[in-house]
C-alpha cells in the first residue's frame, strides 16, 4: 500500500497514518535531515511499530509514557483559569465567547419580535434602542472581533507554525482576563439600565444628550480592547520569532497569515479606539471636549477616529474567517490551493488598504467630497484582493474531489455568502448609490452577510474543523450536515430580504415601519428563528461528543499541517520533539496521487472505526 | 560570570527569547504611537477650527518650566542609553549609577510639571476645576488647555510607569541579575523610556511653542 515507508498494516486508517509517520520525522529531527513534511502528512511511511502500542480508550491507562494532553493537566477550575497554555486559554474564550454569542443572540431575537408587526408593540422605542446597542456592542467586541483569533488563533498558531507556546503566554492568560473585565463592564451597564447610543457611540448623542450608562460601557470595551492588543502582540511575535526550523514565511498555512494579518489591524487601530473612546468618556464626565460643537469640538472628529477603528476592525471579523477557508477548502477539495502567493499577498493587501478607507462610512456626514472620492476609490480597490481570494478558492475546487464533510458545507456557504456581501459592499462603496443606501436596511444585510454570512459561518466550519483536534473527540457528521444546511437557509431568510427592504427605503435603528414592509420583515423573523436552531443544534451534538463521541485520532481528515501531526487532543508541550518543515503548506494533490487506503466516503474512517485505535498514537514511543 | 540565562519553556534558547522579547516591545511600542497618534489627530483638529486661540493659549502655558523640563527628561534619556551601554559592557556599578539617574531626574521632571499644574491652576486655566478666560477665543482656549492637561496627564502617567520600571531595573542591577549576555530588561525599559521621552519631543513644540515667535 505505501512505497515510501514501513507498511502499517491492513488495520490502519487513514489518520492512523499520518500520526504514526510523526515519530518518524522527529527522530530524523537531530539529523536536520526530516523527510518533507507533505510526506509525512500521507498516509505512506510510518512506524508500524507505534500500532501495537495503542491503548484502550483511557489515554492515562498505557503502559508507555505518553505525552499527557493539555485536557488532562489538573482538573480543578483553578487549574484552568491559571493556566497560560494556549491551548487551555482558547477554551476559555471560547466558553466565554459562546456565552456573549447567545446573549447577543438574545437581544437580536427580541429585536426581530419587535419587527414581525409594524407597530412598535412589543417593546418600546427606548428598548428597542438599548436592544440593538447589547446586540452591536456584544456581538462586535465580545462575540465576533475576539471569536476566531482569541479561540482558533491561541490553539492553532503555535501548533501550526511548530512552536511550544505563543511567546508570552502569560500576557496572553493576561488578555483573557482583560476580555472578561471588559465584559463585566458592559455587561454591568446593560444590566444597570442599558445603553442606547447605538454600537458607533456617536457624539454628541453620546456625550450629551443620552441618559443611559454609556461611560460603563465605553469602559467595558477600552479595556476588552487591550485583549486584543495583548493578542495581536502575541501572535506577530510568535509568528516571526517562534517557526519551527525550515517552516520559512512561504510556507506557513493560510490561516497564519491571515493570524498575522489581523494582528497588526489588532496592533495598530485599537490603540485609536481606546483613546477616542477614552476622550469620550471624559467628554461625558467632565462635560469639555473635542468632539461636541456647542464646546467648540467636531463631532466629525468622533467619526473619523471611530472608523478608523472600527473598519479594520471588520476586516479583522473577516480575515481570520478567510484563513478558516483557506485551510478547509483545500482540504475537502483534496487538492493544494490554488495559487499560494497571492492568497498570502491578498490577506496582507486587505489589512493594508483596510486602514484606508474608513471614510466610507462618513460619505453622507458633511465631510469634504473629495476625501468621499478618494475613499471610494479605496474601498473600490479593497475588492481586488478580495475577489482575488474568492477566484482562488473556487479555483482551488475546481476539478478537486470534493467531499461535503460538515466544515466544507459551512465554508462553501461561507464563499458564496461572503460574495454577496462583499459585492453589496461595492454597492455602498459607490458615492452617488450610498446616499440612498445610506443607514436602511441594505447596509444592516450587507454587514451580516460578512459578519455572520461570512465570519459566524467561517467560525463554525472551525469549531466542525478542529473539534477532533481540540477535544479528540468526533461528532456526528450527520446532524453536523443537517445544521449546517438549517445556518445557510435560516441566514438567507433572514438577511436576503433585508436587502430589498433597504433598497424599498427602510431605515435602520426605528422599532416601527409603514405597513407595506411588513411582509419582508416577517420573512426575516422567520429566518431568524431557523438561524436560531442552526445555532442551537451544535450546542447539542458537539456536548454530546465529548462524552459518547468515537475517539478521533490525531488525524481524522487526513489533512495536512503540523496540527494534525500531533496527537488530538495535543499534549501540554504541543509536539514530543519539534518538528522540522521542509515543504510548503497543503500537499494534498500529492497525497491524491500516492497510493492510499481505500476510502469509501470523504473520511469516514475514525468515525466507523470507534474508540481507540487512532487515538493518542505517542510520539515517545517511537523515538 | 556567565551564569546560564533562564530560558522560558515556549523558547528554544536565549538568542531566540531575546529577539521576541525585543520584538514584543517594539510592537507594543507601536500601539503606543498609535495611541498618542488619536490625541495628536484630535489636536490637529481641534486647532484648525480655532489656530487663534491656541495661539493666545500657547502663550498661557509656562514656557520656562517647559524647555526645563525637556532638558531633564533628554538628559534622563541620555542616562537611560547610558545604562544599557554600561549593562552591556557588564560594569554593573555604572550602570547602577545611570539608572538611579535616569529616575531621579524622571521625578524631577514629574514634580517641576506638577508645579507647572498648580501654577495653572492660580492662572485659573484648569478646565472642570477652575478655568476662566477672557475675550472671544474662551471656548477654543479651553479645549487647547483640556488637551494640554490630557496629553501631559497621560504622558505623566507613562512617566510614573517609566520611574517604577527604572527603579526596579536599578534594584535587579544592584542585585547582580544582569549580565553582559543577559540584560533584555534593561534594554526593554531603555525603549520604553525613549518612547516616552520622544512623545515630549512632540508635546513640548505643540502646547508651549505654537506662537512664540
Amino acid at each position: 500500500m505505501s512505497t515510501d515507508g514501513p507498511s502499517q498494516g491492513a488495520n490502519s486508517a487513514p489518520s492512523g497514518g499520518s500520526a504514526a509517520a510523526k515519530p518518524q520525522a522527529w527522530g530524523d529531527h537531530a539529523s536536520n535531515d526530516g523527510p518533507p513534511r507533505g510526506a509525512n502528512s500521507a498516509p505512506a511511511g510510518g512506524s508500524a511499530a507505534a500500532k501495537p502500542q495503542a491503548r484502550g480508550n483511557d489515554a492515562s491507562a498505557g503502559p508507555m509514557p505518553t505525552p499527557r494532553s493539555y485536557l488532562d493537566d489538573g482538573f480543578s477550575l483553578w487549574s484552568w483559569f491559571s493556566s497560560v497554555d494556549h491551548k487551555r486559554i482558547a477554551i476559555l474564550y471560547a466558553v466565554s465567547i459562546t456565552l456573549f454569542f447567545f446573549t447577543g443572540g438574545v437581544a437580536a431575537t427580541l429585536i426581530r419580535l419587535e419587527l414581525i408587526t409594524p407597530a412598535g408593540d412589543f417593546v418600546s422605542a427606548e428598548t428597542y434602542n438599548k436592544l440593538f446597542t447589547m446586540h452591536g456592542v456584544i456581538m462586535v467586541w465580545f462575540f465576533l472581533i475576539p471569536s476566531i483569533p482569541s479561540t482558533f488563533g491561541n490553539f492553532l498558531v503555535p501548533l501550526m507554525i511548530g512552536a511550544r507556546d505563543l511567546a508570552f503566554p502569560k500576557l496572553n492568560l493576561l488578555s483573557w482576563y482583560l476580555y472578561i473585565a471588559g465584559g463585566l463592564f458592559t455587561v454591568g451597564a446593560l444590566i444597570a439600565g442599558g445603553v442606547d447610543t447605538g454600537w458607533t457611540f456617536y457624539t454628541p448623542f453620546s456625550t450629551m444628550f443620552s441618559n443611559t450608562h454609556v461611560i460603563a460601557a465605553v469602559t467595558g470595551v477600552f479595556v476588552v480592547g487591550f485583549s486584543s492588543i495583548l493578542t495581536g502582540l502575541n501572535f506577530i511575535v510568535t509568528i516571526h520569532k517562534m517557526r519551527a526550523p525550515g517552516m520559512t514565511w512561504f510556507r506557513l498555512p493560510l490561516f497564519i497569515w491571515a493570524m498575522y494579518a489581523t494582528s497588526i489591524i489588532f496592533v495598530l487601530a485599537t490603540p485609536v479606539l481606546a483613546i477616542t473612546l477614552f476622550l469620550l468618556a471624559i467628554e461625558r464626565f467632565a462635560g469639555v471636549g473635542v468632539f461636541d460643537p456647542a464646546l467648540g469640538g467636531d463631532p466629525l472628529l468622533f467619526q473619523h477616529l471611530f472608523w478608523f477603528y472600527s473598519h479594520p476592525a471588520v476586516y479583522v471579523m473577516i480575515l481570520p474567517a478567510m484563513g478558516v477557508a483557506s485551510e478547509i477548502i483545500t482540504c475537502y477539495a483534496r487538492k493544494d490551493i490554488f495559487a499560494y502567493r497571492s492568497m498570502a499577498f491578498a490577506v496582507l493587501a486587505i489589512a493594508i488598504i483596510g486602514f484606508l478607507v474608513w471614510g466610507h462610512h462618513m460619505f453622507v456626514s458633511g465631510q469634504s467630497i473629495y476625501a468621499g472620492m478618494v475613499f471610494s476609490i479605496l474601498t473600490f480597490l479593497v475588492a481586488i484582493p478580495s475577489a482575488i481570494k474568492v477566484f482562488n478558492w473556487t479555483a482551488t475546487l475546481y476539478k478537486g474531489s470534493i467531499h461535503f464533510d460538515a466544515p466544507m458545507l459551512y465554508l462553501l456557504g461561507f464563499v458564496g455568502l461572503f460574495t454577496i456581501g462583499g459585492m453589496t459592499g461595492l454597492f455602498l462603496a459607490s458615492l452617488a448609490l450610498d446616499v440612498h443606501l445610506h443607514d436602511t436596511y441594505f447596509v444592516i444585510a450587507h454587514f451580516h452577510y460578512i459578519m455572520v454570512g461570512g465570519s459566524v459561518m467561517a467560525f463554525l466550519g472551525a469549531v466542525h474543523f478542529w473539534w477532533p483536534k481540540i477535544t479528540g473527540r468526533m461528532y456526528s457528521d450527520r446532524w453536523a450536515r443537517f445544521a449546517a444546511i438549517i445556518v445557510f437557509v435560516g441566514f438567507n431568510l433572514t438577511f436576503f430580504p433585508q436587502f430589498l427592504l433597504g433598497y424599498l427605503g427602510m431605515p435602520r435603528r426605528y422599532h416601527e415601519y409603514p405597513p407595506e414592509f411588513q411582509v419582508l420583515n416577517v420573512l426575516s423573523s422567520a429566518g431568524a428563528s431557523v438561524l436560531a436552531v442552526g445555532y442551537l443544534l451544535p450546542l447539542f451534538y458537539l456536548f454530546w461528543s465529548l462524552k459518547y463521541g468515537p475517539r478521533a485520532g490525531s488525524n481524522p481528515w487526513r489533512a495536512t499541517g503540523l496540527e494534525w501531526q500531533t496527537p488530538s487532543p495535543p499534549p501540554v508541550e504541543n509536539f514530543a520533539a519539534i518538528p522540522v518543515v521542509t515543504a510548503p503548506p497543503y500537499q494534498y494533490s500529492a497525497m491524491e496521487i500516492a497510493p492510499q487506503p481505500p476510502r469509501s466516503r470523504s473520511a469516514p474512517a475514525p468515525r466507523e472505526r470507534g474508540e481507540g485505535p487512532g487515538e493518542g498514537i505517542p510520539g515517545k514511543d517511537a523515538v | 560570570m556567565t551564569q546560564a540565562v533562564i530560558v522560558a519553556r515556549q523558547f528554544d534558547d536565549a538568542e531566540q527569547q531575546r529577539k521576541a522579547s525585543d520584538l514584543g516591545m517594539w510592537v507594543f511600542l507601536a500601539t503606543e504611537v498609535l495611541f498618542f497618534g488619536g490625541l495628536f489627530t484630535a489636536y490637529i483638529a481641534t486647532r484648525l477650527h480655532d489656530p487663534q486661540a491656541f495661539a493666545i493659549a500657547s502663550r498661557l502655558t509656562n514656557v520656562t518650566l517647559g524647555s526645563i523640563n525637556t532638558g531633564v527628561l533628554l538628559t534622563s534619556s541620555l542616562m537611560m542609553a547610558l545604562a544599557v551601554r554600561a549593562t552591556k559592557l557588564g560594569s554593573g556599578r555604572a550602570a547602577l549609577g545611570f539608572l538611579c539617574a535616569t529616575a531621579v531626574l524622571g521625578v524631577a521632571f514629574l514634580g517641576i510639571k506638577f508645579t507647572e499644574y498648580v501654577l495653572d491652576y492660580h492662572d485659573h486655566l484648569v478646565p472642570i476645576l477652575d478655568f476662566s478666560h477672557p475675550g472671544p477665543h474662551a471656548g477654543g482656549v479651553e479645549n487647547f488647555f483640556y488637551l494640554y492637561f490630557f496629553m501631559t496627564g497621560l504622558h505623566s502617567i507613562h512617566m510614573i510607569v517609566g520611574i517604577v520600571v527604572v527603579t526596579v531595573l536599578a534594584v535587579m542591577t544592584a542585585r547582580r541579575r544582569f549580565t553582559p549576555d543577559y540584560f533584555t530588561p534593561v534594554e526593554l525599559g531603555g525603549l520604553y523610556w525613549h518612547l516616552v521621552d520622544i512623545v515630549w519631543i512632540f508635546l513640548y513644540p505643540l502646547l508651549y511653542l505654537v506662537s512664540r515667535t
